[in-house]
């Protein structure tokens, strides 16, 4: 980053969380200008914290690929996928009447099988990427499919039903009055930025982003890198799948469909360079809280559904807009440089 | 003629050929001209698309907003048609939706070619904004009584006939309007300067830039070229399907830049053809339509175009990988 700033005030704008942060204050204030009663209320606070975790989640996943100068379309097709196993086995074995130390048994083995098959999902990415050299986007897309394939064939396309009424407490329980996918957000966030920042794994995933070749010619070993990344962010998905089984109370495989582009959406809009490189979890969070703030509000306001997606699009044209105005300065006063 | 068997084209193509083998063994009605037309009508929207992609990914971009260009421009040229000139005959109701797509197209070509923005950025952006602006404030419901001119094409057919077990087969006229884009697209990149121009931004913008290339104009124009052709498939789209559904094509976009990539286009841009697109198209909806055929139920659909994309990109990233190592 360049260090030009000449006042105070435009200092404060330099960076681009520094916007968001701005930009999502903006937003919070203007909601609660506009319906003060009902957006401030601590039921929208508390509604607004059980909603954006699980697409944040699958965010997170995609602001780590995306730093590597790759991306992860498959996420939402793997966290369906272990949703789907994880609801199957807890229908098969525990049922919805399960209660007590067996129910929370299965449901730990529920989750570590989750677990496990976002581990597979990633693995299978990473070695697409990795070893293969398959591009990124293409790898992705094609497993998604095939992880959503292979989930509509498990399930016949129909949901699973029938959890245990313990299921519900990761997607809607309170621990001290705070939502637990809140909470489960908050620890993948704050443990993903320290990954990032202060471990020697988050500087090379960075370094990697930054250039590839030059990662390669300092003797990094890229392969086991990308797979690493993969797979952490197949086990991103895979609790995300896991948050929106607890929430809906079941598992099928076209559920938040919407949460790919929307993933990507916010990953940009939180100053993720998408070639890779850059990219810090505050500002992923900050995209997130406006994104909510802007769609809570937006609700409230009795604004469409369909209205909100076009505010979303143009809040990300805008903000990319305003990102790149300094490149666009500097093309201006290069032209006529050029041309004496 | 020495077969290329590095060429996604080849790979493709056999895979088809083999494809359509075993369907043909285990099911011989498969080779009737009920199946043919059926894969021709198939791939007529499909194949629109995929030359626009192709023609994005050439220019070194890519543009996931051209499905909702396409929803737009149909929806919003039958909404409009109905209220203000619903007897005007099919040329005009093509014309509309097509400047309609011509002006989306614009504005993702000023805010690509213009401000400089990442063109998968700004085409998720607009995406949102092309399909949210339609659903809210033009409207959400389906038009089932389609403007007379875009009822009049929907009836017009270049082949019809019965086969010998007394189905009907049939082929729209709209294959046509593919053929035609094929091949104005293939004389605009082979025999125009602005083609080879599209070509050499792919391949390199900065050197593209320097050798004299006007490249904000060359993209600003693929992206309205983009926008036409989409909103012709939107038209062409609700025309055949005798309904203007607003919640139509957006969804498709991947799975038609998955075909164009199938096809041999390099999403690093500068290389691809119409060809081994079209090839990708065929394949796509050859899956789509006869999986069954060779005995895969259709709930592994999904699966099977997965599977192809991998080993699509995955064969020649592999090659290409291998010949790397060897060359050092």
């Amino acid at each position: 980053m360049t260090i030009q700033a000449p006042s105070r005030l435009t200092g404060l704008f330099a960076s681009t969380e520094a916007r968001l942060a701005v930009i999502a204050l903006v937003v919070f204030v203007a909601m609660s200008l506009l319906s003060p009663d009902r957006f401030l209320s601590a039921q929208n606070m508390t509604s607004m914290a059980f909603q954006f975790p699980e697409f944040a989640i699958l965010a997170l996943a995609m602001t780590l690929t995306m730093l590597t100068g790759g991306i992860d379309l498959s996420v939402v097709g793997a966290a369906n996928l272990s949703a789907i196993v994880a609801a199957t086995i807890l229908t098969q074995f525990a049922g919805p009447e399960a209660t007590g130390a067996a129910a929370l048994v299965w449901l730990g083995l529920s989750m570590a099988a989750a677990v496990a098959v976002g581990l597979a999902a990633g693995l299978f990415n990473g070695i697409a990427i990795a070893i293969f050299g398959l591009p990124p986007i293409l790898a992705t897309l094609g497993s998604g499919l095939i992880f959503t394939g292979i989930a509509v064939a498990l399930t016949g396309g129909s949901a699973v039903m029938g959890l245990p009424a313990s299921a519900a407490w990761l997607g809607n329980g309170l621990v001290l009055g705070i939502p637990v996918p809140l909470i489960l957000f908050a620890v993948l966030a704050a443990g993903l930025s320290f990954i990032l920042t202060r471990t020697g794994f988050g500087l090379k995933v960075q370094m990697f982003g930054a250039n590839p070749l030059a990662a390669r010619f300092a003797a990094m070993n890229v392969t086991s890198l990308l797979i690493r990344v993969y797979l952490m962010s197949g086990v991103f998905a895979a609790i995300a799948g896991m948050v929106v089984m607890s929430r809906a109370n079941s598992a099928k495989a076209d559920y938040g469909s919407s949460y790919l582009l929307l993933a990507v959406l916010i990953a940009v809009l939180g100053g993720v360079n998408p070639y890779g490189g850059y990219g810090r979890v505050i500002g992923v969070v900050l995209a997130v809280l406006s994104m909510q703030f802007l769609s809570s509000g937006l609700n409230m306001l009795q604004v469409s559904n369909f209205a909100r997606e076009l505010i979303w699009g143009t809040l990300l044209i805008f903000v990319m807009l305003v990102n790149t105005r300094p490149v666009l300065r500097l093309r201006r006063t290069a032209k006529p440089a050029s041309n004496p | 003629m020495k077969i290329d068997f590095t060429r996604n084209e080849t790979l493709v193509a056999l895979i088809i050929l083999g494809f359509c083998v075993i369907a043909a063994v285990s099911d011989p009605r498969f080779l009737s001209m009920a199946t043919l037309t059926d894969l021709l009508r198939g791939g007529i929207v499909m194949g629109i698309f995929a030359v626009a992609a192709l023609l994005v990914l050439l220019s070194g971009g890519i543009d996931v907003s051209f499905t909702a260009v396409a929803a737009f421009a149909m929806y919003t040229t039958a909404m409009l048609l109905n209220t203000l000139a619903p007897g005007v005959p099919w040329p005009v109701a093509f014309a509309l939706a097509m400047s309609i797509g011509a002006a989306l197209g614009a504005i993702n070509g000023i805010l690509i070619a213009g401000f400089g923005l990442p063109t998968l950025i700004v085409t998720l952006g607009t995406l949102s904004v092309f399909r949210g602006f339609m659903l809210a404030f033009i409207g959400s419901k389906q038009i089932t009584t389609l403007p007379e001119g875009m009822r009049e094409f929907g009836r017009m057919m270049m082949i019809r006939g019965t086969n010998a077990d007394g189905s009907f087969y049939s082929l729209h006229w709209a294959f046509a309007a593919t053929v035609l884009v094929v091949v104005v697209t293939w004389f605009l990149l082979h025999r125009t300067l602005l083609g080879r121009q599209i070509f050499a931004i792919g391949g390199s913008e900065e050197s593209a830039r320097r050798i004299g290339i006007n490249v904000q104009a060359v993209q600003f124009f693929v992206y309205v070229y983009v926008g036409v052709l989409a909103g012709l498939a939107g038209v062409i789209h609700a025309s055949m399907a005798r309904v203007a559904n607003p919640f139509d094509l957006v969804g498709l976009e991947l799975s038609v830049i998955a075909a164009v990539v199938l096809g041999g286009a390099r999403l690093a841009g500068g290389y691809g053809t119409l060809t081994g697109t079209l090839l990708g198209v065929a394949l796509i909806v050859l899956v789509r339509n006869s999986l069954i055929v060779i005995g895969i139920p259709n709930t592994w659909q999904s699966i099977a175009v997965g599977v192809l994309i991998l080993i699509g990109t995955g064969v020649p990233a592999w090659q290409a990988k291998r010949a790397a190592a060897r060359a050092s």
